[in-house]
């Protein structure tokens, strides 16, 4: 275990989270949505949950990105609230 | 309002730190999670009990049949459910076929990406395959497995176009592969009761697969997980098909 690399991946996992919560831009939003989800696959592979990380890459990451991204292609962009 | 959200958040945040100082060390044997007696069966007597390797899937595809086979079943009533919330009905569908956007495999694609697809999508599938196939012994199993198959059709309907990618896995077909994915894991628990095991036991279907017990588990795993896939697969391809398009199956994105 490397503890600064967990550390440093815990960190940015929080701020891709918080900057999701703050953007107007949904577009953008989604996919600092699918940083996190990459961020937080990798920590749960550095625990050992590989059956977990390649599910959370497969889905979390890849699949769910690209259905929400669909799906802000069919409203409009800025987030009024 | 928004200042004392902020503190409570911090506060809570601070409580749950403070507490996952009593959490035991990643991977000690003696932490309780590992020294229940429920953990130690599994971890000590699922070889012998299942045949299979990779404790994750012989918790989920044997241990809890069961469970993974009403897993798949609501991933299908989520197809189900966006299609009733979005879908289009045929009828106007073939209309607007008749008015017709005539866009081919690739004609507005730009080069790079059509060519990048081309290379990936095979290779895409042949890994799908092989972690539904492989789900024995390595991370993966159906459920993973389809997804990457259904993110291969994702991602051609990407470069090349929804059509394109519908022309080869039609919506009709897609619901009749996700219904024949839960029949088949249905299927292989209702043949192992009627040769006079239980609902989903494996073992008693060593009579008609072949090699001895631990094959026929691993082989009907296999297609318990292959109907997963099926399932899976379709149904995540009608997801971002109906999404992209507001159900009405032109050309998305």
């Amino acid at each position: 275990m490397i503890y600064v690399l967990d550390f440093l991946l815990l960190i940015f996992l929080v701020v891709a989270a918080v900057i999701s919560l703050r953007l107007k831009d949904l577009l953008g939003a989604s996919m600092v949505l699918g940083v996190y989800s990459f961020l937080i696959c990798l920590l749960w592979a550095a625990m050992g949950a590989v059956d977990v990380a390649f599910t959370e890459a497969a889905v979390g990451a890849g699949v769910s990105t690209v259905i929400l991204i669909a799906t802000v292609y069919q409203t409009r962009r800025i987030s009024k609230d | 309002m928004k200042a004392f959200a902020s503190i409570l958040v911090v506060v809570l945040g601070a409580v749950l730190l403070h507490a996952s100082k009593d959490f035991p060390l990643l991977g000690d044997a003696m932490s309780p999670a590992n020294n229940h007696p429920v953990a130690r069966h599994y971890i000590e007597e699922t070889v012998n009990d299942t045949h299979v390797r990779n404790l994750v899937t012989a918790v989920l595809a044997d241990y809890r049949g069961y469970d993974t086979m009403f897993e798949t079943v609501v991933v299908f009533v989520a197809g189900i459910g966006i299609l009733a919330v979005i879908g289009v009905p045929t009828a106007r569908i073939r209309q607007n076929e008749n008015l017709g956007s005539t866009r081919q495999f690739g004609v507005d694609s730009d080069l790079i990406i059509l060519q990048t697809c081309r290379l990936i999508v095979p290779v895409l599938q042949l890994f799908a395959l092989y972690v539904i196939a492989h789900g024995h012994h390595s991370p993966g199993g159906g459920f993973q497995g389809g997804v990457l198959f259904g993110a291969s059709y994702i991602l051609l309907a990407l470069s090349g176009g929804l059509r394109e990618a519908l022309r080869r896995l039609s919506e009709s077909l897609s619901f009749r592969l996700a219904a024949f994915g839960i029949v088949l894991y249905a299927g292989v628990g209702l043949l192992s009761m009627a040769l006079g095991g239980n609902f989903l036991d494996y073992a008693v279907l060593d009579r008609l697969l072949p090699g001895d017990v631990a094959m026929a588990r691993s082989h009907s795993m296999l297609i318990v997980e292959a109907g997963v896939g099926f399932t899976v697969t379709t149904i995540l391809f009608v997801i971002y098909a109906n999404l992209a398009t507001r159900g009405n199956l032109e050309d998305g994105l």
